[in-house]
């Protein structure tokens, strides 16, 4: 897989883990493609944290960059009964539980379920905007990402960037597999059947458990 | 009561090393006509309170957009924001040049300090940033456990001045926000000494409904007449 078709085969299987009626926030990135791939009859209610809730589609008779953007500035558009919010109000919804799910990218997961993902200090700090809270907030946190950096791990034991938030994910999709966080660590429910176990043990540091009912991606 | 005046004498007001809140993501909602004379101006030594350190080109073709102005023009010493990344001058001025202080926040502590400040509050109880970094965070007052669960106290954050735009504004200082405008402008305008509104359009009292008031005239201390360039 190329790097493009990578990115939609794991947005096509994070699609499959949300459910009709969800409310669910996409960072920016990979985690925007998956509302392509909804199955039938999922409808979704999309966030943008800057202050829309129930985004629609950008045409060029609603597109208005100075009054509609979606957070990360690109133009957006509020769909028939979607509403605008403020700021206090969209992180009171994300904090108070109300976001089902939020699908985000990640420089390192780790066993315990922490991820890191704004900050590489002295390097890169672009800050960690509505991520924290959304972490915090969200019901289900759901990491998409390529499961390696150019083949070095970003599933690890413990992540050594700083953190944008601990004990918060719930499943980490990669192109390799999927792995559900639990308390006795990540558990491998599905895998790419082009990958064995080992192969995908071999490109990561956090140590897999496999469930005996794993199935193919 | 709100005052309208002109810009000029509305950018008057700020004096150097004042500290600024300015509505706006990414600029989207920001005031941008007084942020332009503002950057005229030369005023410096400025703290500046936004979601973020706003972009470089502006969807009009500005060259840069909303604060990016300001922050260009080397007219902030401190800035306190969520996320800084889309605009490069921040990283060179802070990281390689040193002449710029930022602070980051999460952006919905960020919010809600601000408005903490606004409603009488003493601080902010949330479960965000724990176990970060963000518990060594000056403006992180402690970590408490109700219920089971770890807190943050994060502090009111209040600043001389909230500049935040508007679509209507009409002559006793009510606000209408169109579109995701609103995003900080709501709570800046609570706490703030003194609240400068600007509007893509000044109407009559009376031509926004009582219902769709998002800012009150009550908190406005000077209305300015913006629209885009």
């Amino acid at each position: 897989m190329d790097k493009s078709e990578i990115k939609a085969f794991i947005a096509k299987r994070v699609a499959k883990d949300l459910k009709d009626g969800d409310m669910v926030n996409l960072g920016i990135g990979l985690p925007t493609l998956v509302p392509n791939f909804l199955p039938e009859g999922v409808h979704v209610t999309l966030q943008s944290e800057n202050g829309i809730i129930g985004t629609g589609a950008v045409t060029e008779e609603n597109k208005d960059l100075i009054h509609v953007i979606d957070a990360g500035g690109g133009a957006a558009a509020v769909g028939t009964g979607g509403s605008f919010i403020d700021s206090s109000v969209s992180f009171g919804l994300i904090r108070g539980g109300h976001v089902d799910a939020t699908i985000l990218g990640g420089l390192e997961v780790d066993e315990e379920g922490s991820l890191s993902n704004w900050i590489i200090p002295g390097k890169k700090m672009p800050g960690m905007g509505g991520a924290m809270d959304l972490l915090v907030g969200a019901k289900n946190v759901i990491v998409a990402m390529e499961h390696t950096a150019k083949g070095a791990p970003k599933i690890l034991k413990k992540c050594k960037l700083p953190y944008t938030a601990v004990h918060c994910v719930t499943k980490i999709i990669t192109e390799m597999c999927v792995l559900e966080v639990t308390d006795k660590g990540l558990v491998m429910t599905e895998i790419n059947p082009e990958f064995t176990v080992e192969d995908v043990q071999a490109v990561t540091e956090a140590t897999l458990i496999i469930s005996p009912d794993l199935k193919p991606m | 009561m709100a005052k309208i005046i002109p810009i000029e004498e509305a950018v008057k007001l700020i004096p150097d090393g004042a500290s600024v809140m300015f509505g706006g993501f990414l600029g989207c909602g920001s005031a941008h006509k007084f942020i332009d004379a503002l950057s005229k101006s030369g005023v410096k030594d400025l703290t500046i309170i936004a979601n973020d350190g706003s972009i470089p080109g502006g969807p009009l073709g500005e060259d840069f957009y909303g604060i990016a102005k300001l922050i260009h023009n080397k007219q902030v010493k401190k800035l306190i924001a969520s996320h800084v990344g889309l605009n490069p001058d921040v990283a060179t001025q802070s990281m390689v040049d040193g002449t710029l202080e930022v602070v980051l926040l999460p952006q919905g502590s960020l919010a809600e300090m601000i408005r903490a400040n606004g409603a009488g509050l003493g601080g902010v109880l949330t479960p965000t940033g724990v176990g970060t970094i963000i518990e060594d965070s000056p403006y992180c007052l402690g970590k408490q456990t109700i219920n089971g669960r770890d807190y943050l106290l994060m502090a009111p954050l209040h600043a001389d001045f909230a500049v935040i735009g508007g679509y209507k504004i009409d002559k006793a200082g009510n606000v209408w926000y169109k579109g995701s405008t609103s995003n900080f402008n709501i709570v800046m305008a609570t706490a703030a000494d003194t609240v400068i509104a600007e509007g893509e359009n000044i109407v009559e009292v009376g031509e926004i409904a009582p219902e769709d008031v998002r800012t009150f005239g009550v908190l406005v201390d000077y209305i300015v007449e913006g629209g885009l360039n």
